[in-house]
């Protein structure tokens, strides 16, 4: 026996060598997490498809984003974001072989290497007026044969060599004051054409050398009438304006430095012209188009400047530039809509009648409108030209189209996520037994083989392959039900272009999408703002016959008291269950902590005046409000006055009639920050649907403190209002940083604390009884995160057991705002190395696994930072009992492991925010972080301690006990044969 | 649990040579851009044994981040950078490379204090007043030789006709009534 038990503990001693590792294997990339890469809204758009080499688009975005894209698969050769307020205004390629980009307000030049992306020199372009920003690459122009390119911007034309970004020479447009619209070149290539209004009424055409820079000639002409919007040039001489009342068009043609001009009545090109005109700004060569009553009227400016109507269409979404395709000819693209597909044609800038193509393409409804085009060419074997279409939709989704099909198309839509909820996928309403998922023993024995060779580390590179596919079809992670773990959901995103889209968290594929009408733009609502989603209804007892839904709130413009409206979204199909257009506006959204028998939340909106109108609109919700009428306080915080108020509902309010949904507020309480010491800079609140485990923490020696948790706690951070500048703007002097923590109830100031010398960007998470926030400290010139725990006091005494036994407690005792309990704060800082963009906490289904930070850095990355660093009881020297409970020793600034990255090798560019949420399994969580791309993975801060791991090894515990039964048997033998032995001695 | 795939030792060098360059005299005259410095520098990543410092390829997602996200700019071929336009004070640069840690960089830069100059003490109101002092001192002599002796005689004895003259006697108007 004594044999079977060395073995068996040869065989544990084996077990316990392949042990699991805190951070992720190499294979292990890409099994629970995934990365979604984003360009955002396509603003410009440049090919290059020769015959050479790979054929790309170059594209600028909305999300200052420049990338070069596969024009076969849509695919990110390479990408590049540039900072917040470096917005591109131009984007072109130079000597075929670099990308040039105009950005800060036509101030930094940048050239691009085109096959990876490396940024080749970088100009600074300087001037002093904002102006408009126009970039120009032309093909022939040359300085002492260096490729020239044209940049006008801030009131300055700078010639800038294409080679290495030097400027040549620069002509300052400063003095005269004059608003330039317009860079071309002569078709000589000798003078460069610069044209401008001063005031809108005087056009000058600026003749300058292409050489030097210097002014040829300056003619002028006044227009009496003034005009409207842009200039566009028609062809290289004769350009194409609106006049003041937007009646009628003037046509403008410059000849030998000489301007004439002539003005030509909208009626007598159109009989009914009572709309208000627009000039688009597409050039199409010879010819300009006018939008007119949802009307598209294209007009042909003849060689005597007579303007001809040369056709006129309706439903047009979008009209593409001209392209030159041969010498000769033009062409330029048209797309309208009609039904459920778009029509595409190419049209020939000099034969109107012929279609160059016409294609209709089946669209999909919830990609919206088409809002731009760019069109290349291509020669077909038989030597015609063929086009293709780079189409930018309503719902920011870039699509390639060629050949009456959708080639490919990219989501960049999720580039712009303004907010996240979670959702429940359907119960599994069939059961599957085991054995149909373990089909064949025989695989089943195979495949666990191959994983234990991966652990003993024996897997060549295809058994690696093998045991990655196996795990990933194992894993069910795509299945569209809910599993015993919790680890699939459904993560329901809203973008900026009021797009809803539901992700599989298994593999981060979209499974519906939805354009909600109420988003759109209309004409009743120009500029619509997606602004949250709330969980609507969430279903457990009717989980089988009901499904999830969420709230989508939006606003009819981008400032405060303007209308809002509403929409009920079911998660499950996508369907647009209701939507309401409110007539007042929402400044916030209060989700009740009740629900109606329906299971739908009770929400509260207010609006800017502090009135609540309760949702959903039914006598039932009404009735579990008055039950809970005093129970529900809310506050408000205004930055700008630096106030914060607490608010209690009243009474109905009276408009014309007793609205018996809607309710006035009364204020509890304010606080006053002075605004001449104290701005509000930042403002953070627990997560209201967080689970806290316990209230007790045990310390070293049997000491028990009681955590101070409350919902209704608020973090504030103040900075002096010389300090709210960027860093190095203040000095540490004149900079402070206070914080405090209210009780929203009764506005209560539980802490107040100040960081002298200190400033902003402050960046806080809020969770059980303490925060953490994020901030710069100027004397030391280095970031430091500090941490605010706080204890209830009150309940302190009840550690006498005494008390216990004869009832002396408070245990019992209700907890109120109002009791006003004894607490005391802790606090502790460190510096951190890096800035922050965002921090968040995990959070589990019961609040038992300790918590880590996630910290999203300026790297774009999330990191993520055990909790234990940031408690205020480190010290230098910890005592053996509190090493024993597990504080760290003290360090002054907290450790940055590389293998803590929860996006590993990934970056979440334009990283904005990361969002957890638990999984049914206590251990672990889920996150997601998004920006201009998506990121989600699961997490165990405290390892999987309640589920065996996936990669725990079946075969080798079925080895084992194999193994063991068989040595128990040998052993058995064995001494049997030992006693027959001893016994025929 | 948290994750890690890379596992090589990472070896990084920033170099940043921070030189402040006043703007050339064309943005002096305009007063829009008050603001002009430009912080120069090189980040440098040392590779694997090899003497060479720029892995090429690699540094073209290097980002340089100025002041937590304010600016951000990207590495020229040879690794060197540039922000423009900085205004004086204290700022912070950190590097943004993946597979690499970078310390941020602090940079200071204060105004010049004005170099010593004669003419900023001249200038100045007690340079003004000195300067006034001395002319009286050692010009008034001067002008006074070159007056006309009688001239002086005759004003020396309408002097004395007048007695000492009161201040009411130097007003304008105060001459006729005596």
């Amino acid at each position: 026996m004594g044999m079977a038990i060395r073995v068996f503990f040869v065989l544990l001693l084996f077990i316990s060598c392949t042990k699991l590792s805190f951070s992720l294997y190499e294979d292990q990339v890409g099994l629970m997490d995934w990365h979604q890469q984003y360009i955002g809204k396509v603003k410009h758009a440049v090919f290059h498809t020769q015959k050479t080499g790979r054929k790309r688009v170059l594209v600028s975005t909305e999300e200052n984003v420049v990338a070069s894209l596969d024009l076969r698969h849509g695919e990110i050769f390479w990408r590049h974001v540039l900072g917040p307020n470096d917005v591109i205004d131009g984007l072109d390629i130079a000597l075929g072989k670099y990308v040039i980009t105009l950005s800060s307000d036509g101030t930094l030049l940048r050239a691009w290497n085109l096959p990876d992306g490396q940024m080749v020199w970088e100009a600074l372009l300087e001037g002093s007026k904002s102006s408009k920003s126009i970039l120009k690459v032309p093909v022939t122009l040359k300085v002492e044969k260096d490729n020239v390119i044209l940049v006008f911007g801030k009131g300055v034309l700078h010639a800038v060599s294409s080679s290495d970004g030097e400027v040549l020479w620069r002509k300052d447009f400063v003095a005269e004051s004059v608003e330039v619209q317009h860079i071309s070149q002569s078709s000589q290539g000798d003078v460069i054409y610069a044209v401008g209004f001063v005031d809108f009424s005087n056009l000058h055409v600026y003749q300058i050398n292409a050489k030097n820079g210097e002014l040829l000639k300056a003619p002028s002409a006044a227009f009496l009438g003034g005009i409207f919007g842009d200039l566009l040039s028609v062809s290289s001489n004769v350009f194409a304006v609106l006049d003041g009342t937007r009646s009628s068009i003037a046509t403008i043609n410059v000849h030998d430095g000489e301007i004439s001009y002539q003005e030509t009545l909208i009626a007598d090109l159109v009989k009914d012209s009572s709309a208000k005109a627009v000039i688009l700004p597409s050039r199409i060569s010879g010819m300009f188009a006018l939008e007119l009553n949802s009307l598209l009227i294209l007009i042909k400016v003849t060689d005597n400047g007579k303007l001809v109507v040369v056709d006129k269409v309706t439903n047009v979404a979008a009209l593409s530039d001209a392209l030159l395709i041969s010498e000769e000819q033009n062409a330029f693209a048209l797309v309208q809509h009609g039904g459920s597909k778009i029509q595409l044609t190419v049209k020939g800038g000099y034969d109107w009648n012929t279609d160059l193509l016409k294609e209709s393409i089946v669209m999909d409804p919830e990609r919206g409108n088409v809002n731009k085009i760019f069109i290349n060419n291509y020669l077909r074997t038989d030597r015609s030209h063929g086009f293709r279409a780079l189409i930018v939709m309503e719902d920011h989704s870039l699509l390639l189209v060629q050949q009456g099909a959708i080639v490919w198309s990219r989501e960049d839509g999720l580039a712009s996520v303004v907010d996240v909820v979670t959702s429940e996928l359907p119960v599994e309403k069939v059961g599957v037994s085991v054995a149909k998922v373990e089909q064949n023993l025989f695989e089943w024995l195979k495949g666990h083989l191959l994983k234990l060779k991966g652990t003993l580390m024996l897997a060549s590179p295809e058994d690696v392959v093998a045991i990655q596919a196996l795990r990933l079809r194992s894993s069910e992670k795509s299945k569209m039900t809910r599993d015993h773990n919790g680890f699939r959901k459904l993560l329901i995103v809203l973008t900026r272009a009021g797009k809803l889209f539901a992700l599989h968290t298994g593999d981060g594929r979209v499974v519906w999408s939805v354009l909600l009408l109420s988003l759109r733009k209309s004409d009743a609502c120009e500029h619509p703002v997606s602004l949250n989603l709330y969980q609507w209804q969430v279903p457990h007892h009717h989980a089988m016959d009901e499904n999830p839904s969420v709230l989508v709130i939006g606003r009819c413009r981008p400032i405060l008291d303007a209308p809002s409206f509403i929409s009920f979204v079911d998660t499950y199909t996508g369907k647009e269950l209701n939507s309401l257009d409110l007539v007042q506006s929402v400044t916030q959204v209060i989700p009740l902590p009740y629900t109606d028998s329906t299971e739908q939340r009770l929400h509260l909106l207010i609006d800017i005046n502090q009135q609540a109108y309760l949702y959903p609109k039914t006598p039932e919700a009404i009735g579990i409000l008055q039950n809970e009428f005093s129970n529900v306080y809310w506050y408000s915080v205004d930055a700008d006055n630096g106030v914060i108020k607490g608010h209690a509902l009243k009474s109905s309010c009276v408009h014309e009639v007793v609205d018996e949904y809607c309710f006035n507020s009364r204020d509890l309480w304010s606080v006053v920050f002075p605004p001449e010491s104290e701005n509000i800079i930042a403002t953070v609140t627990r997560k209201s649907n967080e689970v806290v485990h316990t209230q007790a923490k045990v310390m070293a020696e049997q000491d028990v403190m009681y955590k101070y948790i409350s919902r209704n706690l608020l973090f504030v951070a103040t900075v002096a209002p010389k300090a709210r500048g960027e860093i190095g703007t203040a000095t540490p002097e004149e900079s402070w940083l206070v914080v405090y923590i209210i009780d929203t109830v009764t506005g209560r100031i539980l802490h107040r604390m100040a960081h002298h010398g200190s400033q902003g960007p402050v960046h806080a998470v809020f969770s059980e009884n303490w925060v953490v926030y994020h901030y710069f400290n100027l004397r030391a010139h280095r970031y430091e995160m500090s941490v605010i725990e706080i204890y209830d006091q009150s309940r302190a005494d009840n550690k006498d057991v005494w008390k216990l036994v004869l009832g002396k407690h408070n245990l019992t005792s209700p907890i109120s705002s109002y009791s006003r309990p004894e607490v005391i704060s802790k606090s502790q800082s460190y510096f951190f190395t890096h800035s922050v963009k965002t921090i968040a906490v995990t959070s589990t289904a019961k609040g038992i696994t300790s918590k880590q930070l996630l910290i999203g850095t300026i790297g774009n990355q999330v990191l993520a930072l055990d909790k234990r660093y940031l408690d205020p009881r480190r010290s230098v020297n910890p005592t053996q009992a509190e090493k024993e409970e597990g504080i760290i020793p003290l360090t002054d600034s907290l450790p940055i492991m590389s293998q803590s990255y929860i996006t590993h090798s990934l970056k979440v560019e334009g990283l904005r925010g990361v969002v957890t949420v638990p999984a049914k399994l206590e251990s672990t969580t889920l996150v997601f972080a998004y920006g201009v791309d998506l990121f989600f993975t699961r997490m165990a801060p405290s390892r999987t301690y309640d589920s065996l791991t996936e990669d725990f090894s079946y075969a080798l515990l079925l080895i084992t006990i194999v193994a063991l039964i068989a040595a128990i048997f040998v052993t058995w033998v064995l001494s049997e044969r030992k006693e027959l032995q001893e016994k025929w001695r | 649990m948290a994750s890690n795939t890379r596992s090589k030792t990472m070896v990084l060098l920033l170099f940043v040579q921070l030189c402040f360059l006043l703007f050339s005299s064309s943005i002096a005259f305009s007063p829009g851009s008050a603001e002009g410095y430009t912080i120069n520098g090189r980040v440098k990543i040392e590779s694997m044994g090899a003497q060479e410092f720029i892995l090429p390829g690699k540094i073209s997602n290097i980002k340089i981040i100025l002041n937590g996200g304010q600016r951000v700019t990207f590495l020229r071929p040879d690794g060197y950078f540039s922000f423009h336009n900085v205004p004086a004070g204290t700022h912070l640069i950190e590097v943004d490379a993946i597979g690499y840690f970078f310390s941020p960089v602090r940079v200071d830069y204060y105004e010049i204090r004005e170099p010593f100059s004669i003419m900023s003490i001249v200038k100045s109101p007690m340079g003004l007043m000195m300067g006034f002092m001395l002319i009286v001192v050692f010009l008034m002599p001067k002008l006074m030789e070159n007056v006309d002796p009688e001239e002086m005689r005759r004003a020396q004895e309408e002097m004395r006709n007048q007695g000492v003259p009161t201040l009411a006697s130097l007003l304008p108007g105060a001459g006729r009534s005596s």
